[in-house]
């Protein structure tokens, strides 16, 4: 299943290669070069809301939900604790960089705080990885689950460290080259990049031998096990790499939203981010930021489009749980799953020629 | 028992000298040195028996959700929403009505009747595949625990105790001796000593229930071996609907219980949940008992924590939960599977 996988993911491009050596940048799909340029562009058309607003929040949630995509279509396992590893990117920002609670932040450099921050929470979400890697399935969630509310109440109880119910304020992007990275054009290109950057490393890493490994442990773990492969260490390792993709997105959220506090890594937080990861489909690395995108066009618009139907403006959850249930009922796997089985139902539609089914 | 002693005689020792300090702790009057580090007796009786009742009330919750997921290896993560459901339509039963003992059986039934519509529409048209069902729960949390804001809102609620369990009682256990050498007697409330009294009785009846009928015969059957039991022509679904039923009644009983003697807000849900979670991943999956022994240990750890270092007692029991996964993943009366 790895193998068809792959063959999938890589598409047309893939089937042609051996014909003659290809530049790597020609084997990108057409679709991601237009989406590209459509994104690098989008500046010129968008006004600075649906820059910082809409598309800034979709390139964070996406990025944390792809760390969970990435184990979970990968590696098998959904973890509920990502978004726990962002906030904690997010807090050790707050507090090692500076931020308006003066009597905790200690303002440390960027170029320190930046990969301390990374550092600290990858180690966090390693050592989760390592509890919940001896569970499986079901039990994953449930562990992880626990352990994210742990945390929650941690924070929210815990005023030397976390500084509790207030968490911090005025957390800020360093400015630098002399940019105030927090403007909507800028930060706009900042999440961006790094959403791109995230992206391409998921597609890296799963076409790299270690995510092939990784794909084949969750495929047939015994298998790979009597192969040689050391399974335990395949999936710690794949809780670190996502762990790094969710504290990257971390950092942007607290630049993005200037503050932190207890309930932005709280219970329904870390449920948004599976939400987000199962609508929009948890097979391809792309699936996370269409998820994000839906989530973020509902919850900016939802109220709207309730009042304008008569309804209280704060239902919005319920639009959003039923849309999960809805795609959880009808279309376990999200989106990306209606679009591939409309276009495998285009694929089978009769020969124009014969008139035969293919 | 005796085997257990001569399997792990290490660990039987630690157990008896855990448990004959707590003992020692609880029944003999402290000597000046003791509370010198411990502080006044009183309040580590309280903690204690904060804690005993709150394991109580969370074995009332998660001994449902202990039992779905043994029996249909579902995790059902809406349980938390059950149990806030129930302790509202409580709240409000026992409002207008006027009658606290009333409640219980309506919401019972009514909840439980809500776990019918669930595994009969969702769970079943969707067996087998366990991670659907789980995120179907969790679609579900977030759906009821709207609805629940819309109706009744963000505000706090508190069930009046009624009278005949309102007040203290006095517990034959010493907190102090006084100079004059009379003993000093520990009050607390009526109310959560009825509900621990309850709960064991609930628990009992559980047991009984399930090693000594012959419904209990096809629970354990369809825990060991669900698809042996459909083989064998008996009445699965049945079995299912009715395990589903009464865990959910038993969640929506265990609000009412919560809002006597805690409240009801929004975010109870996900604490009872999490507390759920734990108690079972402590005690092991789909045991009764293995539920009782973990709401035990989780409800002591979070009172005692509470009381002598109350920022860190979630960490005390996510510790705990931390520690019985490294060495028994299993659970502490769960079998490996």
């Amino acid at each position: 299943m790895a193998v068809a996988g792959e063959a999938r993911l890589n598409g047309p491009a893939a089937a042609a290669a051996p014909a003659a050596p290809t530049f790597w940048f020609e084997r990108i799909p057409a679709a991601l070069w237009a989406t590209g340029a459509v994104l690098l562009f989008m500046p010129a058309i968008a006004g600075d809301f649906v820059l910082f607003q809409i598309f800034g929040w979709t390139f964070i949630l996406g990025i944390i939900a792809l760390s969970l995509m990435f184990l979970a279509g990968y590696g098998g396992m959904v973890s509920l604790i990502q978004m726990t590893v962002a906030g904690l990117a997010g807090y050790m920002v707050a507090i090692l960089g500076p931020s308006g609670t003066e009597q905790v932040s200690l303002g440390l450099a960027w170029w320190i705080y930046v990969p301390a921050a990374i550092l600290i929470a990858t180690l966090f979400g390693t050592l989760v990885g390592a509890l919940a890697v001896r569970t499986e399935g079901i039990y994953t969630i449930m562990i992880t689950l626990a352990i994210a509310s742990a945390f929650f109440y941690f924070t929210r109880q815990n005023y030397t460290i976390f500084n509790g119910y207030n968490g911090f304020t005025l957390v800020v992007p360093p400015a630098l080259f002399g940019i105030d990275w927090r403007r909507p054009v800028p930060f706009y290109y900042l999440s961006l990049a790094c959403a791109a950057l995230c992206y391409a490393a998921v597609v890296y890493v799963a076409r790299a031998p270690f995510g092939l490994a990784l794909q084949g442990v969750r495929d047939n773990a015994r298998r790979m096990a009597a192969l040689g492969y050391n399974v335990v260490a395949h999936r710690i390792l794949a809780y670190s790499f996502a762990s790094v993709l969710a504290s990257v997105g971390g950092i942007l959220l607290v630049w993005q939203n200037a503050q932190i506090a207890p309930g932005t890594a709280g219970i329904p937080a870390v449920i948004d981010i599976l939400v987000i990861a199962v609508v929009g489909g948890l097979r391809r690395p792309v699936g996370p930021f269409i998820g994000a995108l839906i989530y973020v066009l509902l919850s900016t618009f939802a109220p709207d489009v309730l009042t304008t139907f008569g309804l209280a403006p704060d239902r919005f959850k319920l639009i959003v749980g039923i849309g999960f249930l809805a795609a959880v009922y009808f279309s376990p796997d999200g989106v990306l799953g209606l679009w591939d089985r409309l276009m495998a139902r285009r694929a089978k539609r009769a020969d124009p020629l014969t008139g035969a089914p293919r | 028992m005796p085997s257990f002693v001569e399997r792990r005689p290490l660990t039987s020792l630690f157990i008896l000298v855990v448990v004959g300090v707590l003992a020692w702790l609880i029944l003999a009057p402290w000597p000046p040195g003791v509370t010198a580090v411990m502080g006044p007796k009183r309040v580590f009786l309280a903690a204690v028996l904060s804690g005993i009742t709150l394991g109580a009330l969370y074995f009332l919750v998660a001994s449902g959700f202990t039992l779905i997921f043994g029996l249909m290896r579902n995790v059902n993560l809406a349980h938390g929403s059950l149990y806030l459901l129930g302790g509202y339509l409580g709240f409000e039963i026992a409002d207008r009505t006027g009658s606290w003992l009333l409640a219980f059986p309506v919401v019972f039934v009514l909840v439980a009747l809500l776990g019918v519509v669930l595994q009969y529409a969702v769970f079943r048209r969707m067996e087998g595949e366990e991670l659907r069902q789980t995120l179907v729960t969790i679609g579900l949390s977030i759906v009821i625990a709207d609805l629940l804001l819309a109706i009744w809102g963000g505000r706090s609620y508190q069930i009046l105790t009624p009278d005949f369990l309102a007040g203290p009682m006095e517990l034959p256990l010493i907190t102090a001796v006084r100079p004059s050498g009379e003993a000093v007697y520990l009050r607390y409330p009526r109310v959560r000593i009825w509900i621990l009294i309850a709960a064991i009785a609930v628990g009992i009846g559980m047991w009984l229930v399930i090693n000594r009928t012959r419904i209990g015969m096809l629970i354990r059957a369809g825990v060991d071996d669900r698809e042996m039991l459909a083989a064998s022509g008996l009445p699965v679904q049945l079995v299912f609907v009715l395990v589903f039923a009464f865990g959910a009644g038993l969640a929506g009983v265990a609000g009412i219980v919560g809002g006597t003697f805690q409240s009801l807000s929004p975010g109870e849900d996900t604490r009872f949940l999490l507390a759920s979670l734990v108690v079972v991943i402590v005690g092991g999956m789909g045991s009764i008992t293995g539920a009782a022994l973990g709401a035990l240990i989780v409800g002591l750890t979070e009172q005692i924590g509470l009381v002598y270092a109350p920022t860190y007692s979630v960490v005390f029991t996510f510790l705990l939960m931390a520690a019985v996964l490294a060495f028994r993943p299993q659970g502490l009366l769960g079998q490996r599977r």
